[in-house]
Formats: C-alpha cells, structure tokens, sequence
C-alpha cells in the first residue's frame, strides 16, 4: 500500500496545468513539423510556418501557446494499492486553482451554463478516475479549449451504416468545421459503447500520441484512410486553404449493443495538449 | 497583396482589399466578445452610447490570458467569430468597419459587410502568444467584471492579419479551399 497525500496530488496537478498550456507534448510537435515541410501549397506553409513560431514564442516567454487555456481535463488512472490521504477532488480542484492562478492562464470556467458566472480560477476540473492494478498514480491533465470543442458531433449511426457511414459522418464533422477549430486539427474519435461511453471513447482517444496508431491493424488502416481523406478536402491551415486540414486522428473502441452504432468525434485544434506525471 | 493600415479606416482605405490578402494593422483595436457583445447592444436599445467609438473602428474577437507582472498583455489569439454573428450587423451599419476573428460568418454578416464597405480579417486562431506580440498597449475600458471578456482599447503595431470577407463579397474560406483543390487538377 502506498500512500500519496493531497498535498501532493495538488502541486502535481497545479504544475501540469502550467506545463500542458506553455509546451506541446512532442507528438503533436512533430507532426506540426513534418506538415509545415511537407506542405505544398504556399499559403499554407507560410501559416504553418507562423503557428511553428507562434510555439517557441511561447516557450521563449513562458506565455500559453493560446489564450484559449481550456477547460482543465484532469485523466487519473489510480493503482488500487493507493491510499490518497484528503480529499482526492477537492486536490484536483485545487491543482487547478493554483495552476491556473500562478501560470497565468486564463479563467474560462462559468459555474452554470445557463447563468454563466465565472469562477474565478477555472474551477472546477473535469476528472476522469479510472482504478487500475498497481500502486501508481498516473496524472494527465489535458486543457481542452472550446473553438474545437464546439465542433464535436456525436451520431448514433444504424449497424447497415457499417464502416462507410462512420467515415462518412467523420468526414463530414470535419467539412462541417470548417475554419473554426483552427485546423490543422486533432481528432479523437470513438466508435462502439454506448450515448455516453462514446464521448468518452473520443476524448479518451485525444490523449493517445499522434505517433501510436491503433494496435488493432484493422483500425490502424481506418485511421490511416480518414486522415487522407480528410487532408483532401483542402480546408487547410485556419482555413485558407491548403492539404493540411488534420494533423493525426486516433480511434477508440468499445463493444456495442446489436442495434447500435455509436460515433463520437471531439475535435480538436492543433494545440492539443496533454502533460503526464506518475506519483 | 500586402496592405498597412491605421486606425480608424475609411471605406476607401479598404476598397482594393481582396479576400486571401494580408493585413499589416496599426493603432487602435478594441477586443470584445460574447458577453461585451450582448451589453453593447442592449445599450443600442436603451439609447445609450456605446463605451467604444464604432465609426472607422476595428474590433477583435478575444479573451487574452492574463499578463505577467511587467507584461503587456498575456497570449492573445482570436476566438471564434460565429458567436458573433447575432450582433455584427447592427454594428457595421453603426460604423465598424473592421472585425478580427477566426471561423465562418454567416450571410446576414457578409452582407453587411458589403452593405458597408467593410472587412473581416482572420487573425491567426491558436497563435497567442504571436498575436500578442504586436499588442503595444492595452487598457480595460469596461465591464472588468466580465473577466478576460472585459473590452480593452489595445494599441497594435503591425498586427498581421488575413483578409477574409472583402467589401465585393468574396470569401477565403470559400476560395481558398477551391483554389486548392483546382489546383490537385
């Protein structure tokens, strides 16, 4: 048994948001990279170009990469050999508090959604707990920000869709985005479950790194030919034009009912951020 | 083409505009957003005057972060613009002639655009801390309560921008992705 102390959990918490918002984990990075060299169309390695700069100006200045800081997305996986000593939310709450508080970032959280009063410190977060085997505390705080997220969809496909109509409606989230996510984007997509366990599925799968593709190889292709499908709609950077509209895109799946074909598209832009650290 | 242009503009200043061309900006910009948009237009329907004057004026869609001590201002990239569909057309018909943003608009916004001789400019959405970087003053005018929606008068100085509806009606996000895809043959 391993006891981890509230405390603890907090300055991890807090020292992530900091980390996620100023610095891009390197899977994201890279696939930045390659597309600003491997980009044909002038327009959009220029602006590829820019939002390369826009990253080191961040890490230069210890500025957010954007202002959109996000709503914090706090993913716990607990060893059951765990004993967190305090309040394990309320810990998370407060890593968010301090985090956002001494990094700087920017305050997005409204108490109620439809009286939408600010918070004040981007409380609270959105946590996600996942008992495992073991005696690790795996932390990732992920901070979402809402122009991509306001372009998810989710569709509760019929089976005869099969995999054409789950591709179709991919594609088709992705055309209907338009500009507005600031592609290049992210995808996690999620396939299977159920209403609810689909959106999860999709979020969940914004967290795998841009270079694992799925180890399922029948997946690993799916992902593969929506990522060129999509890169061939000529969205592009912000928009304007261009091959890149999608950085990488990963899927997630989980069994489903025999009447049911769930998908789940969250939406992501190319500041998908995530930081990791194990207690 | 590349054009620069000082605050406040004339409808003859943005006439040669083209959707696809780029924008150096100087001056004054305002920021406002959802919130911001929403009280000045319920100002409109009491009568009262507006906290900023619209006539010639730019104003950009953004909540920046908040600044370091010693810093100007804090990562400052556009938020999305659709939002603020509901609003723009009663304030390009009051005078605005330049929004910053990123994202579609959608027709009521584009026609007023043209009606007025107007424009709207991407600025590079994600791209905080670069946008930030030509911010040259910033001052809270109102409404702090309204956080990082607050309406600020910033003071620019080549803040690069991409122009995306044209007084003539042109569109890039419709455009651009065409030529594309044109020129894949």
């Amino acid at each position: 048994m391993k006891t981890i102390s509230a405390a603890d959990l907090t300055r991890t918490v807090a020292r992530l948001c900091i980390q996620a918002n100023r610095r891009l984990p390197p899977d994201v990075a890279a696939a930045l990279d390659r597309a600003r060299g491997e980009e044909p169309w002038p327009l959009a390695k220029s602006t590829l170009d820019l939002l390369w700069d826009n990253l080191e100006l961040a890490d230069a200045r210890q500025l957010p990469i954007c202002q959109d800081t996000g709503m914090a997305c706090v993913f716990v996986e607990l060893g059951q050999e765990v004993h967190i000593e305090g309040n394990f939310e309320q810990a998370i709450h407060e890593g968010v508090r301090q985090g956002y508080g001494e990094g700087y970032l920017r305050k997005s959280i409204v108490a109620d959604p439809l009286r939408r009063v600010n918070t004040g410190d981007n409380t609270p977060a959105a946590i996600t707990l996942r008992l495992v085997p073991g005696e690790d505390c795996r932390i990732t705080v992920a901070p979402k920000g809402f122009g991509s997220e306001n372009m998810s969809r989710l569709g509760m496909l019929k089976p005869a869709d099969g995999v054409e109509g789950v591709k179709a409606f991919i594609v088709e989230t992705v055309r209907l985005a338009g500009s507005n996510p600031c592609p290049p984007t992210v995808l996690g997509i999620g396939i299977g479950g159920s209403f609810d366990k689909v959106a999860a599925l999709a979020k969940h799968a914004l967290l795998r790194p841009l270079d694992e593709p799925n180890p399922d190889p029948f997946y690993a292709q799916l992902e593969q030919e929506l990522l060129e499908e999509i890169n061939s709609l000529g969205i592009g950077p912000q928009g304007f034009g261009g091959r890149t509209t999608c950085l990488g895109l990963s899927i997630e799946t989980a069994p489903t009912h025999v009447a049911g074909l769930p998908v789940a598209v969250n939406v992501s832009c190319h500041v998908t951020r995530r930081a990791t650290a194990v207690l | 083409m590349q054009y620069k242009l000082t605050t406040p503009v004339t409808r003859a200043d943005l006439e040669p505009l083209q959707a696809g061309d780029t924008v150096l900006l100087s001056g004054t910009v305002y920021t406002a957003r959802d919130a911001a948009h929403q009280r000045m237009c319920a100002l409109l329907d009491e009568g009262k005057p507006l906290p900023i004057p619209l006539e010639g004026a730019a104003v950009y869609y953004v909540g920046p972060t908040p600044e370091r001590p010693g810093e100007i201002i804090g990562s400052a990239g556009p938020t999305t613009s659709g939002r603020m569909d509901a609003y723009s057309p009663r304030l390009l018909d009051l005078g605005l002639k330049l929004m910053i943003g990123k994202g579609k608009r959608n027709q009521a916004v584009k026609d007023a655009v043209v009606r007025n001789g107007a424009v709207y400019l991407a600025a590079l959405g994600g791209a905080g801390a670069l946008m930030a970087a030509s911010v040259k003053e910033l001052e809270v005018l109102c409404w702090e309560d309204l956080g990082c929606e607050a309406v600020r008068r910033l003071e620019v100085e080549n803040f690069p921008l991409t122009v995306i509806l044209d007084a003539h009606g042109g569109d890039l996000y419709e455009s651009g992705p065409a030529a594309y895809r044109n020129s894949l043959g």
